[in-house]
């Protein structure tokens, strides 16, 4: 069995959890703090992909990416390299695909946060970075990681978005929701169980994690009070 | 010590407004919850920017904003309490003093000199000033509220505010706790000597800790003075109010010393203290009522009802007026028996405008 997928689709939802962890945690910390109007449309923006259809996100970023469009000709002219049917062309896709997950758990975390430990911190005279990394972000820590964990196991299923911009080259861009297609597809029904427990498997021990964080959550709240 | 605070910031439905100058070291800012006293507070730290005006403390500008002056809390030497102590809850109570301490020694001159043998030794005497010793590795959840408190006075010590506010430190612990923890405040404070402001909703504890007193309401100061001359001679309606003052009443002057309550179903009222052409209000204190016939201002009650704490009577007539007498816990809940009558000497009637 080769599993290239496996590899290729751990990868890919690594980077792209990567990621968004640093952009959706600076976008939700912004968004967070701005006027009522404002965020309201920010958040609709930063929320859109998780409503819309995976194929729709795969079209625009392939009228946005390909080769024949501005980007991917620039890209083309500049570097030689084609920003799509490439392993990492997934990237692309799954970035905007689980940004709004990790968006609107931090965000939601930071709206929780108590605005006085902050206060107490500027009264203090303790510097902008020390208070955001050492009492901001880790008063969200679990908020942030149960995002973080959610949006990589969205990262591993997805689907649409990444064969329109990657498609299913086996051994090349080939990922375990592309190769099950591809296997149904040709009935090979023995290969695609394997692939499906596997997906199983990991999609489990990650909504197994993400339960215990949760948990870990409410405890510490009844400490707190 | 001076504080001098002119400052103005409009809300959608809110405006603040408070402009007050004192130059004692214990003053206390009374109102109503959402009157502006903590955004007053705020202000004063740098925590909330107003639109416009002025705040200076003993010749520092901290915001003005003609000159566009608007320093950063940590440069005000400023320190502030909050309700809950804001104690960092991923810190040890080590941890939280040593942030604030690591802070201070680098705004002081040698600082760079400054070795770990010396923070070390900073720290050590802050804990134990502060009590902290078996609890230094703890961490905040794990307190007592009165740890608690000691820790977040330890905190602020740390940075060495010339001031220090304190916004409803009390706020949020019950009746037998505060009173113990608000005597253990007084003795650090008094101990540090700093210029304090309390923000409170609570009249007792203004007027145990405070000198100088400011009533605020709806975003305006309403008076402001001396603490006990406050309480003993409100000049306004909320003042009294904000001061504990049970029974308020409108009325109308018959002459310089006679008035007619018109709330309390038009009794007449003989006053010491002149009756003015503005004033509008007047008001008795729920315990300064005496019992019987004798002397002036003798009111007739009728139906009266009779609640029972445990230390007191609380008695309401059926023309509205409040009556508090103290009473034995072990006296029988039923032994009250309500006067005919009861009267009010002319000196303790307040005239409010």
């Amino acid at each position: 069995m080769d599993l290239y997928p496996l590899l290729n689709s751990l990868r890919i939802a690594a980077i792209s959890t990567a990621v968004i962890f640093v952009a959706g945690i600076a976008a939700a910390y912004y968004v967070a703090k701005l006027p009522r109007l404002v965020k309201g449309i920010f958040d609709c923006i930063f929320t859109l992909p998780l409503v819309l259809p995976p194929t729709v996100v795969g079209y625009l970023l392939l009228r946005f990416l390909g080769p024949k469009r501005p980007v991917g000709i620039w890209f083309l002219n500049m570097f030689d390299i084609k920003l799509t049917m490439n392993w990492w062309s997934g990237i692309f896709a799954t970035v905007i695909v689980i940004f709004p997950l990790m968006y609107r758990t931090a965000r939601g975390a930071f709206e929780a946060f108590d605005v006085s430990l902050a206060q107490a911190g500027a009264t203090l005279g303790l510097s902008k970075p020390y208070i955001f990394f050492r009492i901001i972000l880790p008063y969200c820590k679990q908020g942030i990681l149960a995002g973080t964990v959610l949006a990589f196991a969205r990262a591993l299923g997805e689907y649409g978005a990444t064969t329109m911009i990657a498609g299913y080259t086996p051994g090349r861009t080939a990922t375990i929701s592309t190769t099950v297609y591809q296997l149904w597809r040709t009935n090979n029904d023995m290969l695609a169980y394997k692939w499906v427990l596997i997906n199983i498997l990991i999609s489990a021990f990650v909504l197994l994690t993400i339960n215990l964080l949760e948990g870990n959550i409410k405890r510490n709240g009844k400490n707190k009070s | 010590m001076s504080l001098f605070v002119n400052i103005k910031k409009e809300y959608e439905d809110f405006e603040l407004d408070v402009s007050f100058e004192s130059n004692k070291k214990r003053i206390g800012i009374l109102g109503a919850s959402g009157c502006g006293k903590s955004m007053t507070l705020k202000s004063i730290a740098g925590l909330v920017k107003p639109d416009r005006g002025r705040i200076v403390f003993d010749d520092r500008i901290f915001f003005d904003t003609v000159k566009r002056i608007n320093i950063k809390p940590g440069k005000r030497d400023v320190g502030y309490m909050f309700q809950d102590h804001a104690l960092f809850p991923n810190m040890t109570v080590e941890g939280n003093i040593n942030a604030a301490l690591k802070v201070n020694e680098k705004k002081k001159p040698e600082a760079g000199k400054v070795n770990s043998k010396d923070s070390k030794r900073a720290l050590d005497s802050i804990i134990d000033d502060f009590e902290l010793r078996e609890v230094r590795r703890h961490y905040p959840a794990e307190l007592s509220q009165g740890q608690k408190q000691r820790c977040a006075l330890a905190r602020m010590f740390a940075t060495d505010p010339k001031m220090v506010l304190l916004d409803e430190p009390f706020s949020s612990m019950d009746a037998f706790l505060k009173e113990g923890l608000r005597l253990e405040l007084m003795r650090f404070l008094d101990e540090y000597d700093k210029t304090v402001i309390l923000v409170s909703h609570d009249r007792d504890e203004i007027y145990q800790m405070c000198d100088h007193l400011i009533l605020m309401d709806k975003g305006r100061i309403i008076d402001s003075g001396s603490t006990r001359e406050l309480f003993i001679h409100p000049k306004s309606k909320t003042g009294a109010r904000l001061t504990g003052c049970k029974n308020i009443s409108r009325i109308e002057r018959i002459d310089d010393h006679r008035i007619k309550a018109l709330d309390w179903q038009g009794i007449e009222l003989i006053t010491a203290q002149k009756v003015g052409e503005d004033h509008r209000y007047a008001g008795i204190r729920a315990h300064d009522f005496i019992s019987g016939k004798e002397g002036v201002n003798v009111i007739t009650c009728k139906k009266a009802s009779i609640s029972r704490l445990p230390f007191e009577w609380y008695v309401t007539f059926d023309n509205g007026l409040w009556w508090k007498l103290p009473k034995e816990l072990s006296e029988n809940n039923s032994a009250l028996s309500v006067p005919e009558y009861i009267s009010v000497v002319p000196e303790k009637i307040i005239l409010m405008k």
